[in-house]
């Protein structure tokens, strides 16, 4: 990808957003067949795809909510498997900090995984790009994602019906999530987290509320920073 | 399962938030910079979270009850390491799927 194109910034976007259309349309499509296999209206499940816009903390909610959990811990449950964009949205900041505010706005709206990804790679390529350019190419990057997003929501939603009744659908939710851990543990301090977490989420299952999976993340958090620290310590001692 | 304008009210909350989180710096803080001990535990948050979601639903599926299911814990194990060996979502539920599929047909 080193060779410079003359290609505008905001094609160079769309062109690196579309292999993400085979991952897109099959995952918002099973979002619709377990929203409405869950009893959710066409309308809520698409309210989620459109409000929400994140497909692991879409499914998040739903398993909560489906297994009655308390709103309040399904919300901040959800909202913590979504902390993630905190950290897209600072480290976007330094190279579109400048934009007007109602064009921040709504790239903060589209600050999902795909788009975070390719831009911080593209934009430290292309250090010369003015905002405009860098901004041209995020709306790039979702141009063929966030509207099949929806449009395969909808599809899902459409055909759960269709679904026949026989098949483990129980264990639909559990696979997305197992497919989503794997490439998540990217380093070691990556697979303690989830360790930590797998760990005190089973031990704590008995406390009421699930309170035991907020304590897991929390721990599991605070251990992943911590193994990163005393990683890079080992790392700078060796060197 | 809340439903109605409960569950309405559940998804603009989980809208909202969401959104909050994705504009707090962007449109707030500008470029003033962070802190590394914030930013070092957000890079944690979601593979903290979801393992510890995802845990429970695999050694006590509630299909069977809560006891322990080989097929499941089968179609668990393929997902997880596709997952993390090829880093490949669909192919991992695939996989994982067809692992289910073939499991509880041969348990009958």
């Amino acid at each position: 990808m080193s060779s410079q194109t003359t290609k505008s910034p905001y094609w160079q976007g769309v062109r690196d957003g579309s292999p993400f259309v085979l991952v897109i349309v099959p995952f918002s499509m099973l979002f619709g067949v377990v929203g409405t296999e869950a009893g959710l209206h066409i309308a809520e499940t698409m309210a989620f795809s459109v409000l929400v816009i994140a497909g692991a903390a879409q499914f998040a909610a739903l398993q909560l909510l489906t297994d009655n959990a308390p709103t309040l811990i399904a919300l901040v449950s959800a909202l913590a498997v979504n902390l993630r964009m905190a950290m897209y949205s600072a480290s976007l900041t330094p190279w579109l900090g400048a934009a007007p505010l109602w064009q921040r706005a709504i790239a903060a709206y589209f600050t999902v995984d795909q788009s975070y990804a390719c831009a911080v790679v593209k934009f430290e390529q292309e250090p010369r790009w003015s905002v405009a350019e860098r901004l041209a190419y995020f709306f790039g990057v979702v141009t063929p994602i966030c509207p099949l997003w929806y449009v395969f929501t909808l599809v899902g939603a459409l055909v759960g019906n269709a679904v026949p009744s026989g098949l483990p659908l129980d264990f639909a939710l559990p696979i997305t999530f197992l497919a989503m851990i794997g490439p998540m543990l990217r380093t070691p301090a990556h697979v303690v987290a989830a360790l930590v977490s797998v760990t005190l989420a089973l031990v704590l299952a008995w406390l009421p509320y699930n309170l035991g999976l907020l304590a897991a993340g929390l721990a599991g958090m605070m251990a992943g920073a911590q193994a990163e620290v005393m990683l890079e310590r080992r790392k700078a001692g060796r060197a | 399962m809340i439903d109605g304008p409960a569950l309405w009210l559940f998804i603009a909350a989980l809208g909202l938030g969401t959104y909050a989180l994705r504009f707090v710096f962007l449109g707030l803080v500008g470029s003033r910079p962070l802190p590394a001990w914030l930013l070092r535990h957000l890079r944690y948050t979601a593979v903290a979270v979801l393992p510890g979601l995802v845990a429970p639903l695999v050694v006590w599926p509630a299909a069977t009850g809560g006891t322990l299911d080989a097929p499941r814990m089968a179609a668990a194990l393929v997902t997880l390491g596709l997952g993390y060996t090829t880093r490949n979502v669909i192919l991992a539920i695939a996989c994982g799927a067809l692992t289910l599929f073939a499991g509880l047909a041969l348990m009958g």
